[in-house]
């Protein structure tokens, strides 16, 4: 046990765990993922919102096996290696925020950070401009770390908290498999299904399913964070994380070349858009909501699993933030921006500064 | 004397960001620093020996880890 613990927590851990990644995700792609989004926690998630029926947008619905498994993997690992700790308290309703703000800008860019890298491994060159905005806005997030911003303490608390997100993650998992995809019908049972679009690209559901807690494992045992990644190099010029981001950019370029699955350029690229500054803005706002809650979105599926109910709180954030983003026109679509896309941006800016400039150490 | 840092409960990288910070600011030959989850054990090890200091005690205490680094001699 000892043994694997340092493996993945040493360099090479990092960058064997991203590697991995790189190739599940393109080959999940392969296996019939959208194109470019063999995994993306903003996209499934809101996917996931989708078929729950929280918003009606009726090309994103698929209760995405990925994500289920990602809490239960890592819940897995946690157990295994004695890291299970229930834990939580730390201003739970100031994190749900900066996860709804997070979804609505990840969606504005079409993709959180994950799915970045990974559209610039598909040739996606949009991504340039959202990776750009995702560093400037994790910049911002390190300053008011730097001047001594802190969501505070977490405590330890009664194992209930912990369980619960995992426990939902069963529930989902029971709803996939009692109401199963039906060919050409958009409803089975509660679940919605897409009949076209991104939400109705999937690959097999338990390929999916153990994908995610293959990862789940390994992300929960090397703490693999693509937030974590850009804000170390930035705050501290420490580059353990970013090792593992890279490992996943380099690796699932290189199965896309394999597999024809690369093809560079902005226009036309698999559900993107080319609004550049849109692009940066959303991805800006993902960004420093992403480094106010202390970790990307996968992270925060991990840390739940791990049983940190603030991440808890954060990932049901992102899951109202995407209803909110498709019931009130705040997502973009391969055509551009939505309609009220652009306030969305500036007023989740607004909330992610004022949650910034008032949540510090008090004497 | 050693310099003594309570991280428990912080998000990252606060934990990171406070042993860096008691370390700029001159700490003593002893630093301890108090976490409450492996992940944190693990980045305030990386970090503290980046800037010479060696781990030389984990002691499982309360929930969570007492981490005692001594500075390295150049």
């Amino acid at each position: 046990m000892e043994g694997i613990k340092a493996f993945f927590a040493s360099r090479r851990g990092i960058i064997a765990v991203g590697l991995a990644i790189g190739v599940i995700a393109a080959l999940l792609q392969k296996f019939g993922n959208p194109a470019n989004m063999g995994i993306c926690v903003a996209c499934f998630e809101r996917d996931m919102a989708g078929a729950l029926g929280l918003h009606r947008a009726e090309v994103v619905q698929y209760l995405r096996p990925e994500i289920i498994g990602f809490v239960l993997g890592s819940l897995v690992a946690a157990l295994a290696f004695k890291e299970f700790r229930p834990r939580g308290g730390s201003a739970p309703v100031v994190r749900f925020v900066l996860g709804a703000f997070a979804m609505i800008g990840a969606l504005v860019f079409l993709g959180c950070p994950w799915r970045a890298v990974l559209r610039l491994a598909g040739g996606d060159g949009n991504a340039l401009l959202g990776l750009a905005g995702l560093t400037t806005g994790i910049g911002v997030g390190a300053l008011f770390l730097k001047n001594g911003y802190t969501l505070g303490r977490a405590q330890k608390t009664s194992a209930a908290a912990g369980w619960l997100l995992p426990l939902i993650m069963v529930g989902f998992l029971v709803l996939l498999l009692a109401n199963p995809q039906v060919a050409e019908q958009a409803k089975s049972g509660v679940l919605f299904y897409s009949l076209k679009g991104p939400g109705a690209a999937h690959a097999p559901l338990f390929l999916s399913l153990a994908a995610g807690l293959l990862i789940g494992v390994l992300a929960q045992r090397s703490r693999f964070c693509t937030m974590g990644a850009i804000r170390d190099l930035l705050l501290f010029r420490h580059t353990h994380l970013l090792g593992g981001f890279l490992a996943l950019l380099v690796a699932a370029l290189v199965t896309n070349l394999a597999l024809g699955q690369f093809h560079w350029g902005f226009d036309k690229q698999p559900v993107a858009h080319s609004q550049h500054l849109w692009n940066f803005a959303g991805m800006a706002l993902a960004g420093l909501a992403f480094a106010l809650a202390g970790g990307c979105p996968g992270r925060q599926l991990f840390m739940a699993g791990e049983g940190d109910g603030d991440a808890a709180v954060f990932v049901f954030g992102m899951i109202v933030g995407a209803a909110f983003a498709h019931n009130f026109g705040l997502a973009s679509s391969p055509a551009g921006i939505g309609p009220n896309g652009m306030a969305a941006v500036l007023v989740g800016l607004a909330a992610c500064l004022f949650i910034g400039f008032t949540m510090r150490k008090t004497a | 004397m050693a310099t003594t840092i309570d991280a428990r409960g912080l998000s990252c990288p606060q934990p990171v960001l406070l042993t860096l910070e008691a370390i700029s600011a001159g700490a003593e030959e002893q630093l301890v620093v108090l976490v409450d989850t492996d992940t944190s054990r693990e980045n305030v090890t990386r970090a503290a020996s980046s800037r010479g200091y060696r781990s030389s005690e984990v002691k499982a205490e309360d929930d969570g880890y007492r981490l005692t680094f001594t500075k390295s001699r150049p």
